[in-house]
């Protein structure tokens, strides 16, 4: 006969009957402290408002404390590399602009990048493609930002500068949408230069944005700065120190808010940065606090930027590279559906040259060949270096191209930001990082 | 036919080149070099019946660049040879391509020669930007490249350290005790390609489910994807559809 711990037993004419009593229960807990010090492992996410995305986090929690925490990401993967050795070099850029979907022209200007580079077209990029490519990622690093500020303000139980920067956010996609004829996933930059000019209207929208711009900045420093909830759960909060940033690789704004102004626009310069005045602003506390404080100042400086970059595009000039055996064929223009070709392009091939449609055809369904090689482009983007690494085999179609996503890599450090900390903190910390699930899972 | 010998036509990977006696670069005279390229009728080839489909694309083999490199590269080599005696063991070759620096690692050296390059003084490699791989499917043997860019930020720099491995023994040392940011990317590159990471604290599937059979990225494995019914007329999948390779 058996005996269990929680029910003795009985044999009777109608079978086994056990008594259960609530004493060895007792017992069992007897030698532990549930308040104090029972480890409980926590699940957050994936689906949890907090979480700054499709995140999930598994934490051990010491009551409030955290003793470790591990991150599970891979729910948006989307296999976006993949798909690209699946279509021309041209259709990349529709592909990786969906990656990191806040960034989405700094995923777009590193393909082509990428791509001119394999092509050996770097220096032929016109002076006007870069001008309109730097004012382009610089309104999108604006606009990121923004999101940045909006969600972990949010997260930190501060809603009204969640409405705040979704509503300037607003502005820029409104002027992206003037340009590039989508708020998001634009495929606007391509590899050559620019799928067509900035239109005039979008530069009276830019200038009534730059004169707006610094209020708006001013108002998020009065709403938070000096508001105690803000500092209290911003400051000395998920500290990483420049040491622990390079060795899990982490770059952008954490880096910086570290101390060290290394920032790809102005240490490996691309796109002719090196031919613009800005500056990098960098913080010394390693916090969220810090990460908040140089944000809020890049924001400052790509307004800069913005402003220079306006003003060189009163020259004009061609926005494509003059080879016809890589430029888009079509002169595109933006309709009532979003972006086409312009109706005098079709016109002429469909009318009057049949030279120019077969041409149009063999580049747009069977497009350019790249020479074989590989190479490795970096960019500054929002959250730290973007960097593809393209390898072609001499085809029409990437071989392989592979994103170093600041998102997945900056997410490494959230454990070294969470453990030893309050979970409240978690929440702090991981939103500094500002991943981005889109990017960290392609 | 002729072997292609040009070390600069290939650009320092392992790819097929146009085949010798083709007239041009005409997409017909090329097959498709991997099973994605299949046309659309199911067709095995390119469909061409002109005698210059049977033409079979040669790999060439990656070669060492003469020196002088220029810029850094010469002084970064330098630096590596005189701050590693085994260099000339494990360095299989050094290419120079479109002003990028390109060392290939023999796989089992690949975690010693990190610890160089960001060790010592001359190099300063502190940043492993990203690490991840490249399938060479039918290019060569060791068909598995794992692909490290290192950034010095001291002296600005960029390096790329290149490592092949076999299919059928796809095992490196791990370069996390050198740079704890290869982690994940080497997490990735297992779950992509199926290169194992010796001595890797925790080395599991990261972007795909655990229970994930095959590892996507490799050459050998299909796209997948189902075709479409569009106005009566079905559209195949992408890697279905007719292609120029």
């Amino acid at each position: 006969m058996t005996t269990s711990n929680y029910a003795t037993e009985r044999e009777t004419t109608e079978g086994k009957v056990f008594t259960v009593t609530g004493g060895d229960w007792d017992t069992v807990v007897s030698g532990t402290d549930p308040i104090n010090d029972e480890r409980i492992v926590v699940n957050m996410g994936p689906q949890h408002p907090s979480t700054h995305g499709v995140l999930r986090l598994i934490l051990e929690l010491e009551g409030e404390t955290v003793r470790e925490a591990r991150s599970v990401i891979g729910y948006l993967h989307t296999g976006i590399e993949k798909n690209l050795e699946y279509r021309n070099w041209v259709q990349g850029s529709t592909f990786v602009t969906r990656m990191d979907y806040l960034a989405p022209l700094f995923n777009e200007t590193a393909y082509a990048l990428a791509v001119e580079k394999l092509l050996g077209i770097t220096d032929d990029i016109t002076e006007r493609a870069n001008t309109i490519r730097v004012l382009m990622m610089e309104l999108n690093r604006i606009s990121s930002h923004l999101v940045w500020l909006a969600t972990t303000g949010m997260e930190l139980g501060a809603i009204s500068i969640m409405l705040y920067g979704f509503r300037e956010r607003e502005y820029i996609l409104d002027i992206f949408e003037t340009i590039t004829g989508l708020r998001m996933n634009h495929a606007y930059v391509r590899p050559g230069g620019v799928a067509q000019d900035v239109p005039d209207d979008a530069i009276v929208k830019i200038r009534n944005f730059l004169k707006m711009m610094p209020k708006k900045l001013k108002e998020y420093e009065d709403l938070l700065s000096g508001q105690p909830i803000w500092v209290e759960r911003t400051k000395h909060v998920a500290v990483l120190d420049v040491t622990g940033c390079l060795a899990l690789g982490v770059t952008g704004p954490v880096l910086r808010s570290a101390g060290l102004a290394w920032d790809l626009r102005k240490t490996m310069p691309y796109c002719g940065y090196e031919t613009y005045e800005f500056d990098v602003p960098t913080h010394t506390d390693g916090d969220v606090w810090g990460r908040y404080q140089v944000r809020l100042a890049e924001i400052r400086e790509s307004l800069k930027l913005v402003e220079q970059a306006v003003d060189r595009l009163s020259k004009p000039g061609p926005v494509m590279v003059a080879d016809k055996k890589i430029a888009w064929p079509a002169q595109l223009a933006i309709g009532v559906d979003g972006m086409g070709n312009s109706l005098e392009h079709v016109a002429k091939i469909m009318g009057q040259s049949m030279e120019s449609l077969i041409h149009h055809f063999k580049l747009v369904t069977e497009g350019f060949r790249v020479p074989p090689g590989q190479v490795y482009v970096g960019i500054e983007s929002p959250r730290g270096e973007l960097g593809v690494h393209a390898v072609s085999d001499g085809g029409t179609r990437p071989y392989r191209v592979h994103y170093r996503e600041p998102s997945f890599i900056n997410l490494q450090a959230l454990p070294a930001m969470a453990e030893g900390g309050l979970i409240a903190d978690v929440i702090a910390g991981g939103a500094s990082l500002d991943p981005v699930m889109g990017g960290c899972d392609r | 036919m002729t072997a292609p010998n040009d070390s600069n036509n290939n650009g320092g990977v392992p790819v097929p080149v146009p085949p010798a006696g083709a007239t041009s670069g005409a997409p017909a005279e090329l097959p498709p070099a991997s099973p994605a390229g299949r046309g659309m009728f199911g067709i095995h080839g390119t469909g061409d019946v002109s005698g210059f489909g049977g033409l079979v694309r040669q790999r060439t083999a990656i070669e060492d660049s003469p020196r002088p490199y220029g810029g850094y590269f010469d002084e970064v080599r330098d630096a590596l040879e005189e701050a590693y005696p085994e260099f000339g063991d494990a360095i299989e070759k050094v290419v120079v391509d479109r002003g990028e620096l390109t060392l290939h690692v023999r796989p089992e050296r690949i975690a010693e020669v990190c610890q160089v390059m960001r060790d010592d003084l001359a190099l300063r490699f502190e940043l492993c930007s990203s690490v991840s791989g490249v399938d060479y499917l039918g290019a060569e043997e060791r068909r598995l490249h794992v692909v490290y860019q290192l950034t010095s930020m001291t002296y600005r720099r960029r390096v790329r350290l290149e490592a092949a491995v076999s299919a059928e023994e796809p095992h490196l040392p791990s370069v996390t005790s050198v740079y704890p940011t290869a982690d994940w990317q080497e997490r990735e590159t297992y779950d992509m390609f199926g290169i194992v990471f010796d001595g890797h604290p925790n080395l599991t599937r990261i972007l795909m489910p655990d229970d994930w059979e095959g590892h996507p990225q490799r050459k050998d494995y299909p796209l997948g994807g189902v075709p479409v019914e569009y106005k009566g007329a079905e559209i195949p999948p992408p890697d279905k559809r007719r292609s120029y390779q």
